[in-house]
């Protein structure tokens, strides 16, 4: 399982009902149903990701999280993921509030645009920035909404969602809480995973 | 991977085979209260059942299918109707599953039926033959396991009216099926789905040798009735991208049109064989009555039924195909959204096909991966060998 995926696991209390928006495979799903008990649910769009999901014994339901979740009820979930696909949403603030409508707490990871890395690619290279996690080129990318620790940090505030918890991840993936990236995340951290409530309704 | 691998495979030569599960003194209660006795009911089986009896795939047929779903009475060119599907190696795999498929009751290809004769007045049945629901149909279905000693289907799978009893089976039966595959299955008509099959009844009930539906003894049978009856429906199973590729606008007879009333667009002449074939294996009553049970079913309608949702077992998958308008995606999005919402464990895939509502019938690639990886992990874990 991705090292992010471990972390989001770690998130999950036994038992819970989780969602995952953008399962791909339904690795962390399968995980989360396997050794914690959970009562899961994955959305994807793409056939082969559903197939694999559906392979491993995960339930999957092809849709477009874009256009919102209307199938599924307010509260539904304890728990709604979004790993690494917020970025390739073309209606972030919609997703982030259907996932705080159809569950009480969202677990949001994506990398950080940020980083000094892709940060330098643009200034110096005068290129659009690429790595090992943001790869394609800029015409070739499912990746249209790039932000930054502080950009998504603020939608989150605007949306009424409040952070319980945050960790910053390296470029491969784990987390990284050197003293160096706690004082300039924005600048250090390559991505990060959020823990998010919402405001007014508590845990 | 295995360095060599065997393709799908026929079943071959296979039988259809029939069974009294009802008599006149035990007869079977329907829903509307009737009883119905004696029932026959003509099935086949392919494949073994394994020892624990945990691996039958049982399968739903559609509107005017039959018991013959894969391999051949005979001819190999002429398989059943679901040979895409079923077989050694394919999707429904017989060499690993004990597949059974039912004629419905209330059909007319060996399942008693509007066309079997009445033991109360030793003639045909006609319209004197009891209304019934997709619960009755499913009851019949569950005697027919019991008769072959199956306990726990691992799967019920049925596309369209198959895919709804599936749902019912699930339904009224919570522990039951272990899984239950429905494709492009609606939980409800819409009022257009209604209103085509109302007139294709009418094409029926009006035609002069309909005959309040005694034809049975008389010199003629509702002919063009049923034949229009079923090109009417026919239209609804293809999409316009798939007419358009099959037909366009050409012209029957390669020359020119000829400018009359007479069939003369390919189409035409298309839905004309589609109705006079149809008429060599059905019956106008049959017809009848199992459209009209399609129009009455709709079991998230009834609240009793919402509240017990939540107790069901089954594993479910829902596929659509993306041009079918006869129930389309947002039929099956319905049946995915009331069982999610009660918990119920389901997946659902909208498959890209040009074909309609006859994708289901179709060797579809993308189609029949989802199908066997589901069934696949059903019968891993219900430790199928």
């Amino acid at each position: 399982m991705r090292p992010d995926l471990d972390l989001v696991a770690g998130w999950v209390p036994r038992s819970a009902r989780v969602l995952d928006l953008g399962c791909g495979d339904g690795a962390l799903l399968e995980h989360l149903a396997r050794e914690r008990g959970c009562e899961t649910l994955g959305i994807d769009l793409d056939g082969d990701a559903l197939d694999a999901s559906i392979a491993r014994g995960v339930p999957v339901v092809q849709a477009d999280i874009d256009r919102g979740l209307p199938d599924l009820g307010d509260d539904s979930f304890d728990l709604v993921v979004l790993s690494q696909t917020l970025q390739a949403t073309h209606r972030p603030a919609l997703v982030l509030r259907e996932m705080m409508r159809v569950g009480r707490r969202a677990v949001v990871s994506f990398p950080n645009f940020g980083h000094w890395r892709l940060r330098a690619g643009l200034v110096l290279g005068g290129r659009m920035p690429s790595s090992r996690v943001l790869p394609d080129s800029w015409h070739e990318t499912r990746n249209i909404h790039l932000c930054t620790l502080r950009d998504f940090e603020e939608l989150a505030g605007a949306e009424r969602m409040r952070i319980a918890e945050r960790v910053l991840l390296g470029l491969d993936g784990r987390p990284r809480d050197g003293t160096s990236t706690r004082r300039r995340p924005n600048l250090l951290a390559a991505g990060a995973a959020y823990l998010l409530e919402c405001d007014g309704r508590g845990a | 991977m295995a360095a060599a691998t065997t393709g799908p495979g026929s079943l071959g030569l296979v039988e259809t085979r029939t069974v009294t599960l009802f008599t006149r003194e035990r007869p079977l209660a329907l829903d509307s209260g009737a009883t119905l006795g004696p029932v026959e009911v003509a099935y086949e089986t392919y494949g073994t059942l394994d020892a624990a009896g945990a691996n039958c795939v049982f399968v739903c047929h559609a509107l005017t299918g039959d018991a013959h779903a894969a391999g051949h009475h005979g001819d190999p060119t002429r398989p059943g109707w679901w040979d895409t599907l079923i077989g050694p190696r394919k999707p429904v795999d017989t060499d690993r599953y004990y597949v059974v498929c039912a004629n419905l009751l209330g059909g007319c290809t060996g399942t008693t039926g509007p066309s079997s004769t009445d033991p109360a007045t030793g003639r045909q049945y006609g319209l004197r033959f009891p209304l019934f629901t997709v619960a009755d149909l499913v009851r019949v279905h569950r005697a027919l396991l019991a008769h072959l000693g199956v306990e726990r289907p691992l799967a019920a799978i049925g596309g369209s009216v198959g895919g709804m009893q599936v749902l019912q089976w699930a339904i009224d039966h919570p522990q039951e099926l272990r899984s239950g595959i429905a494709v492009c299955a609606t939980a409800r008509l819409s009022a257009q789905n209604i209103a085509f099959s109302a007139v294709a009844r009418e094409a029926i009930l009006t035609d002069p040798d309909f005959c309040g539906g005694d034809y049975y003894d008389g010199p003629s049978r509702p002919d063009r009735g049923l034949a229009l009856a079923r090109r009417i429906a026919h239209i609804t199973y293809l999409s316009e991208e798939s007419m358009r590729q099959k037909f366009g606008r050409r012209i029957q007879d390669a020359g020119a049109p000829r400018m009359g009333f007479d069939v003369d667009f390919e189409v035409e002449s298309y839905l004309r064989h589609q109705g006079e074939t149809f008429l060599r294996r059905f019956d106008a009553n049959s017809y009848l009555y199992l459209s009209r049970v399609m129009d009455y079913f709709d079991p998230f309608g009834d609240p009793a039924v919402l509240a017990r949702l939540h107790a069901i077992e089954t594993r479910f998958l829902a596929v659509s195909f993306d041009t079918d308008w006869r129930f389309d995606t947002a039929h099956s999005r319905e049946i995915v959204r009331r069982l999610a919402a009660a918990r119920v464990p389901v997946s659902f895939r909208e498959i890209a096909s040009p074909h309609g509502h006859d994708s289901f019938l179709l060797e579809l690639p993308a189609y029949h991966r989802t199908v066997a990886a589901f069934l696949e992990r059903q019968a891993a874990q219900a430790g199928v060998a």
